[in-house]
């Protein structure tokens, strides 16, 4: 921490990531004791930044320090962290904690006025969501100046401060939704779990098998295959791949029990036909939270278009199994 | 074909419009497009409601019913009667759809 002539505070950092660094991303995607994963706010100097240095501002959530720093490094700026609670720039707008007052106060408290001669700061573009530039203008005095979406798109951004239309679109590729896999398989709800010790008990491991494709269908597939399954609702994408998954299990069902009336050999696979797709369809449907663009609107009427499906699909399903298990050991 | 997403909430009066291309500068899925004198709405269907656009909006050009289109968080505020619908970045939230999800692009920077 050095303190300049202004008498306000300036913490010093580097464009360089450590394997410490890289070591608590990690960790951080994992989900791992989330709120460490925080850097203090106020302002950081990189490199030797002057009177006249860029400003730019970040949340303080590691990982959105970091992807900045690095991208920085080898400049000589200054970056504005707010106070998100260790939450990263999208979510944070979302929930107003980097935003306008935040962003406003902070100039204040850390004295920038005192610091800089210009009155720009670069905003990421995903703060847009909380941020209103002209009300922080008549309030502060600063201009925001929104750079790019992506802080690795920020060396070629600051050559011209002008962004390419690519740089101003959220990507969501193949490698992204990748990304996402474990994370999501971490956060599998805990009842599904439970649910799945007890159906492995009850109906055997074949069946504890079928959930758990069905759930990793959802969770795993549907993620990677996301844009080439042609339809638009998430959940009838995973209706869909639901029943392609469960496809094998129900031709498993109506082998092993050839010794029985074809009626319940037909009503053991359909028992898998039925409940594997809706568990798939409700995992996928959840999907939606993680993707940049899917609209409350949207998401509403899907609820409303395929979740009492879902729910009509697994109800029969279970209570076929009880039919079922009535017809063959009733004696019937 | 089921496609929830064709409709959306976004409403431009261009009437009130300024050109000064805020809003083609932060809308993440190219909605809308700088024009000659005015901005011009050319994408409407690839609106997610994030809200920034009208945020940024000088003269309340734009009106749009912003959230996180997150069905996890939609259904537990159904069920649990919350009105408040936020996606998964709270601390304490293991709960929503992705404290996770989130974190590629919308940690980013
Ligand atoms: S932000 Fe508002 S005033 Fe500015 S170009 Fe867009 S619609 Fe027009
Ligand atoms: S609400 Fe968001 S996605 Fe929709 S037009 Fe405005 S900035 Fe673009």
């Amino acid at each position: 921490m050095v303190f300049n002539d202004t008498g306000y505070s300036i913490k010093t950092t580097t464009g360089k990531l450590t394997y410490g660094n890289r070591f608590d991303h990690i960790l951080a995607r994992l989900g791992y004791k989330r709120s460490k994963h925080s850097v203090e706010p106020g302002l950081y100097a990189i490199g030797t930044p002057a009177q006249d240095s860029p400003v730019f501002v970040s949340a303080s959530y590691t990982l959105s320090f970091d992807a900045l720093r690095s991208a920085l490094s080898g400049t000589d700026a200054y970056i504005l962290v707010l106070d998100t609670k260790g939450i990263n720039v999208w979510c944070a707008a979302g929930k107003g904690t980097f935003g306008t007052d935040e962003l406003v106060h902070r100039i204040e408290s850390t004295g920038l006025k005192n610091i800089i001669t210009h009155r720009t700061l670069i905003v990421p573009q995903l703060g847009a969501t909380g941020i209103s530039a002209h009300k922080v203008r008549t309030r502060s005095g600063f201009r925001v100046e929104y750079g790019p979406v992506h802080a690795s798109d920020l060396p070629e951004y600051m050559k011209t401060r002008k962004a390419t239309p690519g740089m101003r679109r959220v990507r969501f590729t193949l490698r992204d939704r990748i990304t996402l896999i474990p994370v999501e398989l971490f956060f599998v709800p805990l009842p599904f779990i439970i649910a799945v010790v007890i159906i492995s008990l009850l109906g055997g491991l074949m069946t504890a098998a079928a959930v758990v494709t069905a759930i990793l269908a959802g969770i795993v597939l549907f993620p990677i295959l996301l844009p080439w399954i042609p339809t638009k609702d998430f959940s009838t994408k995973g209706f869909i791949i639901g029943a392609l998954s469960a496809f094998p299990f129900a031709i498993w069902a109506f082998n092993t029990t050839h010794d029985a009336s074809l009626l319940l050999r037909y009503g053991s696979a359909l028992v898998y036909m039925l409940a594997m797709p809706s568990i798939t369809a409700f995992f996928a449907l959840n999907f939606t939270g993680s993707t940049t663009f899917t609209s409350v609107t949207g998401v509403r009427r899907e609820i409303y278009a395929h979740v009492p499906t879902m729910a009509s699909m697994l109800v029969t399903a279970l209570t076929l199994v009880v039919v079922l298990v009535i017809l063959r050991y009733g004696g019937m | 074909m089921f496609n929830s997403y064709t409709e959306n909430t976004l409403e431009y009066d261009e009437k009130l419009c300024i050109n000064c291309r805020m809003c083609s500068t932060v809308c993440p899925h190219g909605v809308f497009s700088g024009g000659a004198d005015k901005a011009r709405l050319v994408n409407k269907k690839s609106c997610m409601e994030c809200g920034a656009c009208q945020l940024n909006c000088p003269t309340g050009a734009i009106t749009v019913e912003s959230g996180v289109g997150c069905a996890y968080a939609m259904m537990w505020s159904a069920l649990t009667g919350k009105k408040e619908v936020t996606c998964g970045c709270d601390d304490d939230a293991g709960s929503c759809c992705a404290p996770t999800t989130t974190q590629l692009f919308k940690s980013e920077r």
